[in-house]
């Protein structure tokens, strides 16, 4: 058997994968949470709920209207984006002028409350969602088995924030974007509906997480908890790559699912923590984080 | 937090007499209740508030005093559940020594945890606390001597000083209660401190207390560092209480809690965080039997004060005509 640094090949490039799928998760839940914070400077805590949100969506459309999955992945995400900007409207917006830390417990109650609904109504045990039948089965590269559904979502992640960081760096919109992000006054003194702008963010925002949900329903199973400690971690993944850039977010994103993934091979015992030690390494070397502007 | 600058802007020297007197007055009367309180209240309920309220002043000195919001108290509150709970079983130590370890572990939890979060500041500093508790966590679900799941079951109480029996109900209600005052009044004098003075100046301005001379980052880190000794206190008698320690004190969950109990009852007020965690906790038990689950309630009551009551319910009062006509609209 072929050995790498005393580790069958077939292990490392396992756990390598599975870090590369856990890797796009963060990276599409922590460019989500960088893009809310850009221009809302509102920490989403509730961006662990709406994943679920959008896990559950598509379990729930497909039990009771037999909607698929691929529709699933339009639909789920539309629904969730509405419903967050419908929050925005209605209550988050009331907080910008205040102190941060507000909009941050605000969400905090937020995800408790969706998540408390959830568990009361479904259980907290977690029901499957089957692969969907183009994407079943696994092709043998040789050197490893891959299923297809996996090198799936590692693609069509890597795909939405490309396609979300172009949205943002090169379309007309994105440019009203990142400028309300820098003087969102000034913006609106231009005639730019800045209000209408924060709604649009939040709704994108949370339509990405629940995307990610989606994706990754047919991976975990679909349950009420799903989202609330895979947020802490990507917290922290927002920690270490600063909230400055978009790109910093994904890339530290895959970063640091790769090096979980790798732990796993090396040292499991600390695979659950391996983010949270890289955290606090990299705030004791370079506070502002590996992208990070401002201090 | 911004809105507590007002109440600040009172400190010491700004208190109408009369006020002082109505407070006072107040604090009697609630030690008073709480000296006879387990005539008529289950001691054990009493015991669980008296341990949380603890807990959520020790918070509430971080959070009211110097403005920094910590996502991961459960980490000293449920550390120190664990340490306790270790020596008074397995070492066989009484409880005060025991509480004594819970509270050092405590502290020293804190050091370690606030050096490296107080390098970022506002919505960071949250998320980092946040992440560091739960790396606390998973250390203790792995960890040999939390036993994982089961927790620390069957702590014995022991003899207080080795004289007084805390297994007799009334001793150990009187113990928590003693435990419970001494800690309101370190609170209290720490905040009244020239310590506490210079962490109210950073809080107002951070920019200014640097430019001052003071060193901001120590004055932080000793802030946290009580807050964390403080919150552990409430944890190592609260794992007396129950005899037990388990992962429930550790979870986010239980770092989210004393926010909403600090929330709810005011932040930045001394009393508010009492009142705060008399009713959660009460809530909490009167839910316990239902099937509906606490934290939507939670959920919705974090939203409806941070949307329309952020003053928190002592807050409001000062605020209030009745409050305002006492002379607390300055009160902190």
């Amino acid at each position: 058997m072929t050995m790498i640094f005393g580790i069958p090949i077939q292990a490392f490039l396992g756990q390598l994968l599975i870090g590369l799928i856990n890797g796009s998760f963060y990276a599409l839940l922590s460019l989500g949470l960088a893009v809310i914070f850009g221009l809302l400077r509102v920490i989403n805590f509730a961006h662990g709920a709406q994943y679920m949100l959008g896990a559950f969506t598509a379990l729930l459309l497909l039990q009771y209207f037999g909607i698929n999955y691929w529709l699933a992945l339009v639909v789920a995400p539309l629904i969730v984006g509405l419903l967050g900007a419908l929050i925005e409207r209605t209550m988050l917006s009331r907080l910008y002028k205040l102190d941060p830390l507000y909009g941050l417990l605000f969400t905090f109650g937020l995800a408790l409350a969706i998540e408390g609904t959830f568990r009361y109504l479904y259980g907290a045990a977690g029901q499957p969602y089957s692969v969907p039948v183009a994407l079943s089965g696994g092709v043998n590269l040789g050197f490893m088995f891959l299923p297809v559904y996996r090198g799936w979502v590692v693609v069509i992640s890597l795909v939405a924030c490309i396609g979300t960081w172009l949205l943002i760096e090169k379309t007309k919109l994105g440019s009203y974007l990142r400028a309300a992000t820098e003087n969102p006054v000034l913006v609106q003194a231009f005639g730019v509906n800045v209000p209408m702008l924060l709604t649009l963010t939040y709704g994108l925002g949370a339509a990405l997480a629940a995307f990610a949900g989606v994706l990754a329903a047919p991976i975990y199973q679909v349950s009420p908890l799903m989202g609330t400690n895979l947020i802490i971690v990507v917290f922290a993944v927002v920690v270490v790559g600063g909230m400055g850039s978009i790109m910093g977010a994904i890339i530290t994103g895959y970063m640091l699912g790769i090096a979980e993934g790798l732990t796993k091979v090396f040292y499991p015992e600390a695979s659950n923590i391996v983010i949270f030690v890289i955290m606090a390494i990299v705030l004791l070397i370079r506070p502002a984080g590996l992208f990070g502007r401002d201090a | 937090m911004s809105h507590t600058t007002q109440a600040a802007s009172g400190i010491r020297n700004g208190r109408a007499p009369r006020a002082s007197i109505t407070y006072a007055a107040f604090l009697l009367a609630g030690l008073a209740f709480l000296l006879v309180a387990p005539m008529f209240l289950y001691p054990i309920f009493l015991m669980k508030l008296l341990c949380f309220a603890l807990f959520a002043c020790a918070f509430n000195l971080l959070l009211g005093y110097t403005g920094l919001l910590s996502f991961g108290h459960a980490a000293f509150f449920g550390g120190a559940a664990y340490f306790t709970a270790h020596a008074v079983k397995e070492w066989g130590w009484t409880p005060e020594l025991g509480i004594l370890l819970g509270v050092a572990g405590a502290a020293g939890l804190g050091l370690v945890m606030g050096f490296v979060a107080i390098r970022r500041q506002g919505i960071y500093f949250a998320m980092i606390t946040l992440a560091l508790s739960q790396m606390f966590y998973f250390f203790c679900l792995q960890a040999q001597f939390t036993r994982g799941e089961d927790g620390i079951q069957q702590v014995p109480r022991g003899h207080l000083f080795a004289l007084i029996d805390l297994n007799v109900a009334t001793n150990m209600y009187y113990f928590v209660l003693a435990v419970f005052v001494i800690g309101l009044v370190v609170i209290w004098r720490f905040v009244n401190s020239p310590f506490g003075m210079i962490l109210k100046s950073i809080r107002e301005n951070e920019a200014r207390a640097t430019s001052l001379g003071y060193s901001v980052a120590h004055y932080k880190l000793g802030a946290f560092v009580m807050s964390a000794a403080l919150a552990g206190l409430a944890g190592a008698v609260k794992s007396l209480v129950f005899q037990f320690a388990t992962l429930t004190d550790v979870t986010w969950q239980m770092s989210g809690e004393v926010i909403l109990m600090t929330l709810l009852g005011g932040i930045g007020t001394l009393i508010g965080p009492i009142f705060g965690a008399g009713l959660v906790v009460t809530l909490q038990n009167y839910l316990a039997t239902s099937e509906f689950p606490v934290t939507i309630i939670t959920g919705v009551v974090f939203m409806v004060c941070v949307l329309v009551f952020r003053r928190g319910i002592i807050g409001e009062f000062y605020a209030s005509r009745i409050g305002r006509r006492l002379g607390f609209e300055h009160r902190h």
